[in-house]
């Protein structure tokens, strides 16, 4: 008989090891159905790890790809501690595209030092509203803020869609649905040139160091931290529950909204219907492979970015599906969920006595 | 320790055994639940199993009815046949269907079935396409008939009294026909009149030949119900004997193992009142929990204790002064300051220290340290912020403090709290509120689930806040606690608060009358 | 503006309506049963792409079309098993792996799909179910034409409706999936395993929601598309709210859906080009939220959902 004991405390290094354990554990279970195809695994793999990270090139890619999931993945991070179930990042993510494009492509004429900053904010806020919205309607009307969140995605995709054909349109652009390029004043800097990798990075980084100094050591922190775990005791306690949770929805929609503004302003330059290949629903991933903690998530982002990279060129050379890495990362959330039992429970094993 | 020990064994029976654990031993780690108990359970008898909270009484059931494998001994179960014969541990079916049923303390009701419904739950394959129907209706019917359990069958066990609801939970047992029926401490929600008629509903079961085991702690009616008691201390079986003969007293120093001191309880000078309600209602937190017009005085350095049968508007004071709830008429003044809305952080604001019914609940944060949960209420205080940033190493030195003050076992200021045991947990609210010297304290059932070790330790420290000059406010369901500590009891039933009278001049016999709604005059 | 009701008059636009409806019951159906048991079903969206999928492969490889109902029906219960594990007896927060289910049923259809048809410029096609052609009601004044357009599919969903109804109200079984979804301890009680009470109603409920996938690639049409669910197993979530968690209320949601859906493509060729098509594409998803918004006050959501529940532990 198991029985599962609570833990006290986890160490940092069992739950470090029960991330990467899971990652591994992905690639086991995905070798399965690969396997199955008649692919060879080990060379499937080995390419994958060589296309993410084999040399400074495939870094840099598997670093640009990292950059908008550090944003979504701060971004389900920070809502999920606090027990808000934010499966919206998609949608911000286009709420904060379509603010940065709105904001950057020449509505308003500025040094970049100042367009930069206007840009970001405006994207920050634009994912912040969106998802107040579910919020409300949540401490409103009780209404479950996971399905108006999936839903909006859709909403705001089709929205995004009917600015592209229409008002935002670009005519340059011979008739594809894209919007007009940011100004060159509102653009993230390159951080080498030649490569894709942008300032994006930096930021996100920079977010993540500020989210978990924020999450640990201030009062707002602490209060998102009582009301997430035990929302009746911090009401109690006389801490203001609604206004945290307000909070934990505009840290968590700006964060998405910024990883629009990251890449549309460091990487595309413009905004198309396609611009995420579902950044939002993989940072949910990484806020779990990290354990919902803000550093934590930076590796978790590497990992998935450098599958993604990976499979793409893995792909490219053997004709496997690069749905696989789809597969990988499906398989990692559901490893970590299952590895996270050891880091809240020490497992026992029970004699069967008799009785 | 007194010396009638196991070696007080009952006279013999003629009544044929229906029950007998032998040797039974559980361990959990380093803790040994149980150790080598042995009970015999005759047919007609009701037995009480009495014992502190961790004394082993739940595990020894939990045994029982399958839900823990015990590490040594065995359970035997008379057969149709009257045989005793083994019964398999660890299946709830097994103990089942060999005729054990259980009341808990907390009702297993599915509240969106009707009673019907609850009762026939699993009586019948799954795959049956047709449900329960007449035959069922009739042995209900019966089973009502014979021991007096009437109830409303066909209504969602939601809408239905606590009384109601347990009376399903007893026909559901019966209706198993069960042959040895466990009641957990059944008459904790009952108002003393539904007590009562559970009491004949017992004897009239036993009479008909049901083995009754009655776990309890409420020494009266262990001793007004039961043929012979059983008593639990630290695992082991310490008595087994009759209760004719025993007294009250000897009951809890077995059950404590020493002699319970009279508590000190020095005299206080009450000030001037620090809670006055005048005419205040409360609306309904739940169907009867609610406050009609109550006026209530609580003064600086006494205690003043409230007597009633829990859901009877209790909570709706508690929530009041907690400022969960806002007034909804009336006045209600804390120190002066009239209260309006529902304002939990004006309460801390203005030092009313406030212990929560649930300290899992309302008044702790499970995976936040021990400090943190020390600075839960007063975190934006200026020793504890700077500019919005947390001084994590003040705190954590006054929650060293705290901890050694109020000898908090835990592994550290760091620990989460959720490790630590419940009367740990509740010297942490202690701590916390008590340490900011409060000028009101409101103790709602500050002592519910705690050990006599622990609960002693929450007396002195009430007594000590009442000494400072602290008024306090002490809900209980606990009449032994109340008397103890309280200088004045008031009463509340169905949403009327009593005046609160002198507690010399009451016994706990008035008191229990005014708790099932008869008036302090017609009940003294 | 009379065009606009015209709509209402058209036996084609209540066929669609049914039509539409139809993936949508077998979907709200599923998941009132996940959630009547006390378990909420993220992994819903996936599994209908999984059972798109794994029906019309089967019915391609060669199985006939019932066949490939059966396929689709086994792929979502071994799904509902792969979530009901991680959820009921390891406790395992239902919101994040019904997400993980969602990630894991889709990305190995479409990986599956892409392994099975590396270079395809147009997606095969296989025979759909044809129309029921019943003599007798298809010559029935304005419903027969209605009818006589559905498939056997169709009746399915309707059959389920009644048969779920009937097992939930009426059977010991669904007393215990009932009991099991307010209070598991009441159900451990009297010796039943919630357990196999809520993996079993989570596998049966998967099933239901994979065969609502099956019939967009069975009936509905005749390939498999990625991104063909878009939603729509999310939009079951906010009905099966909308309806209560009962069956019959179920079926009313998935028609009121279904309308509104078929009213606004038609509407869209009437309106088009003076309004956005896609401010049309966005109504089903803002009818879903506002149902959600509205009901959920009184929504008497079951009391354990979400809620795990460990053996002994009380």
């Amino acid at each position: 008989m198991i029985r599962f004991v609570p833990r006290t405390r986890t160490p940092v290094w069992l739950s470090v090891a029960v991330s990467i354990g899971a990652g591994l554990a992905a690639l086991a279970l995905t070798a399965i159905p690969l396997a199955l195809t008649g692919a060879p695994v080990f060379t499937a793999f080995a390419l994958m790890a060589q296309g993410a990270a084999g040399n400074g090139f495939a870094l840099a890619e598997t670093l640009t790809r990292a950059t908008p999931l550090i944003f979504t993945g701060l971004a389900a991070a920070v809502a999920f501690r606090a027990k808000l179930w934010n499966i919206g990042a998609e949608g911000q993510l286009y709420a904060g595209a379509l603010a940065t494009v709105a904001l950057g492509a020449g509505l308003i004429e500025a040094p970049s030092y100042v367009l930069v900053p206007l840009v970001l904010i405006g994207a920050a806020l634009a994912g912040a509203v969106l998802l107040l919205v579910p919020v409300l309607f949540k401490t409103r009307f009780g209404a479950d803020e996971v399905v108006v969140t999936l839903l909006l995605n859709f909403i705001v995709l089709l929205f995004v869609q009917m600015m592209l054909e229409g008002p935002m349109k670009d005519e340059m652009a011979l008739g594809w649905p894209q919007s007009a390029p940011v100004l060159d004043e509102a653009t993230l800097p390159k951080l080498v040139s030649g490569w894709r990798l942008h300032g994006g990075l930096v930021l996100a980084i920079l977010a993540a160091v500020l989210l978990h100094v924020f999450i640990t050591r201030t009062v707002w922190g602490f209060r998102i931290r009582a009301v997430g775990e035990n929302a009746r005791a911090a009401r109690y306690a006389g801490l203001p529950v609604g206004k945290a949770m307000a909070l934990v929805g505009l840290l968590s929609g700006g964060l998405a909204g910024l990883a629009g503004a990251s890449e549309v302003a460091g990487l595309k330059g413009y905004l198309t219907a396609d611009l995420s290949p579902g950044f939002g629903y993989a940072g949910i991933v990484v806020a779990t492979l990290a354990n919902l903690s803000p550093l934590g998530v930076i590796p978790a982002a590497l990992f998935v970015a450098g599958v993604f990279v990976g499979a793409d060129s893995m792909s490219r050379a053997i004709g496997v599906s690069n749905y696989l890495a789809d597969l990988v990362v499906a398989f990692a959330l559901l490893s970590v969920l299952v590895g996270g039992l050891l880091t809240r429970f020490r497992i026992v094993f029970v004699r069967r006595g008799t009785a | 320790m007194p010396s009638q020990g196991s070696t007080c064994e009952a006279p013999h029976d003629p009544r044929p055994l229906v029950l007998s654990l032998k040797g039974i031993t559980k361990r959990f780690g380093p803790l040994t639940a149980n150790d080598h108990i042995d009970l015999d359970v005759r047919a007609g008898e009701i037995v009480a199993l009495l014992g502190e909270n961790g004394a082993g009484k739940t595990t020894l059931m939990s045994i029982l009815f399958g839900h823990y494998i015990a590490d040594e001994g065995s359970v035997s179960i008379a057969d149709a046949d009257g045989k005793l014969a083994p019964l398999p541990g660890g299946s709830a079916q097994a103990a089942l269907a060999a005729g054990i049923g259980m009341v808990h303390q907390h009702f297993a009701l599915a509240e969106n079935l009707t009673g019907f419904e609850n009762i026939v739950l699993g009586t019948q394959s799954l795959w049956s396409l047709r449900p329960r129907g007449r035959g069922a209706r009739d042995k209900i019917a019966r089973l009502m008939a014979e021991s007096g359990l009437a109830v409303d069958l066909d209504v969602p066990v939601a809408r239905l009294s606590v009384g109601e609801q347990q009376r399903i939970e007893i026909l559901k047992a019966l209706y198993r026909d069960v042959r040895v029926l466990i009641l957990d401490e059944p008459t904790a929600v009952l108002t003393p009149q539904e007590a009562d008629s559970l009491a004949a509903t017992v004897r009239t079961l036993a009479g008909k030949g049901l083995a009754v085991i009655f776990i309890s702690h409420k020494l009266h009616e262990v001793l007004a119900l039961c043929g012979r008691v059983v008593v639990l201390r630290g695992g082991t079986k310490v008595a087994d004997r009759p209760t004719a003969g025993a007294d009250r007293a000897t009951l809890a120093e077995l059950m404590v193992g020493r002699a319970i001191p009279a508590r000190e309880r020095p005299p206080s000078t009450p000030g001037a009142p620090v809670l006055s309600l005048r005419r205040v209602s409360v609306g309904a937190l739940s169907q009867r929990d609610r406050l009609e017009g109550a006026d209530l005085d609580v003064r600086a350095g006494e205690i003043v204790g409230i007597a009633g049968v829990s859901g009877n508007g209790q909570g709706a004071l508690a929530a009041l002064v907690a400022g969960l709830a806002a007034p909804r008429a009336g006045e209600a003044m804390i120190d002066g300051v009239r209260l309006a809305g529902a304002d939990p952080a004006g309460r801390v604001a203005a030092h009313v220290g406030r212990i929560p019914e649930d300290r899992h609940r309302d008044g702790t944060i499970g995976s936040l340290s021990v400090a943190e949960n020390f600075v839960l209420e007063t975190i934006s205080a200026p020793e504890n912020q700077r500019a919005g940033l947390i001084r994590r190493a003040a705190i954590r030195a006054r929650a060293m403090e705290a901890i050694q003050a109020y000898d908090v076992r835990c592994p550290g200021p760091d620990a989460a709290i959720r490790a630590l045991s419940g009367g740990n947990m509740q010297k942490v609210v202690l701590a916390r509120v008590l340490e900011r010297e409060p000028k009101l304290v409101l103790a709602h059932q500050p002592t519910r689930g705690l050990d006599i070790g622990a609960t002693t330790d929450v007396h002195r420290r009430l007594i000590a806040a009442r000494g400072r000059g602290a008024a306090v406010l002490l809900i209980s369901e606990d009449l032994d606690e109340l008397f103890a500590l309280s200088d004045r009891i008031a009463v509340v039933h169905a949403g009327h608060l009593s005046p609160a009278l002198d507690a010399a001049g009451l016994d706990v016999r008035t008191v229990g009358l005014m708790m099932a709604g008869h008036g302090a005059g017609e009940a003294a | 503006m009379w065009e606009a009701l015209d709509i209402l008059t058209q036996a084609n636009f209540w066929a669609a309506t049914i039509r539409i409806a139809t993936p949508l019951i077998f979907g709200v159906l599923g998941a009132l049963l996940c959630e009547r048991a006390g378990v909420l079903n993220l992994g819903i969206e996936g599994i209908f792409v999984a059972g798109a999928m794994s029906g019309w492969l089967a019915v391609y490889l060669g199985l006939p079309l019932w066949g490939g109902v059966v396929v689709a029906a086994l792929v979502g219960s071994l799904f509902g098993l792969v979530h009901g594990v991680l959820t009921v007896p390891l406790g395992l927060s239902q919101h994040v792996t019904g997400i993980g289910v969602t990630l894991l049923a889709t990305s190995m259809a479409y990986f599956g799909y892409r392994v099975a048809f590396p270079n395809v410029a147009t997606p095969p096609r296989i025979e759909p179910f044809a129309p029921l052609d019943v003599p007798l009601i298809g010559d029935l004044p304005f419903i027969g034409p209605i009818l006589a357009q559905q498939t056997g599919f169709t009746v399915l969903a309707f059959a389920c409706v009644g048969v779920l109804a009937f097992v939930l109200a009426r059977t010991p079984l669904g007393l215990a999936l009932r009991a099991v979804g307010d209070n598991p301890e009441a159900v451990e009680a009297q010796g039943l395993s919630v357990v196999a009470l809520r993996i079993g109603a989570v596998m049966a409920g998967s099933a239901l929601m994979a065969l609502g996938g099956a019939f967009l690639t069975l009936s509905a049409f005749n390939a498999f598309y990625f991104g063909m669910i878009n939603g729509r197993g999310w939009v079951c979530i906010a009905l099966t709210v909308f309806a209560s968690w009962r069956p019959g209320k179920a079926l009313l949601g998935a028609l009121l859906f279904g309308a509104l859906d078929a009213y606004q493509l038609r509407i869209q060729t009437i309106a088009g080009g003076v309004v956005p098509s896609q401010i049309f594409l966005m109504l089903p998803y803002i009818f879903s939220i506002a149902a959600l918004v509205l009901v959920a006050r009184r929504a008497d959501y079951p009391r354990a959902l979400m809620k795990p529940y460990f053996k002994g532990q009380r």
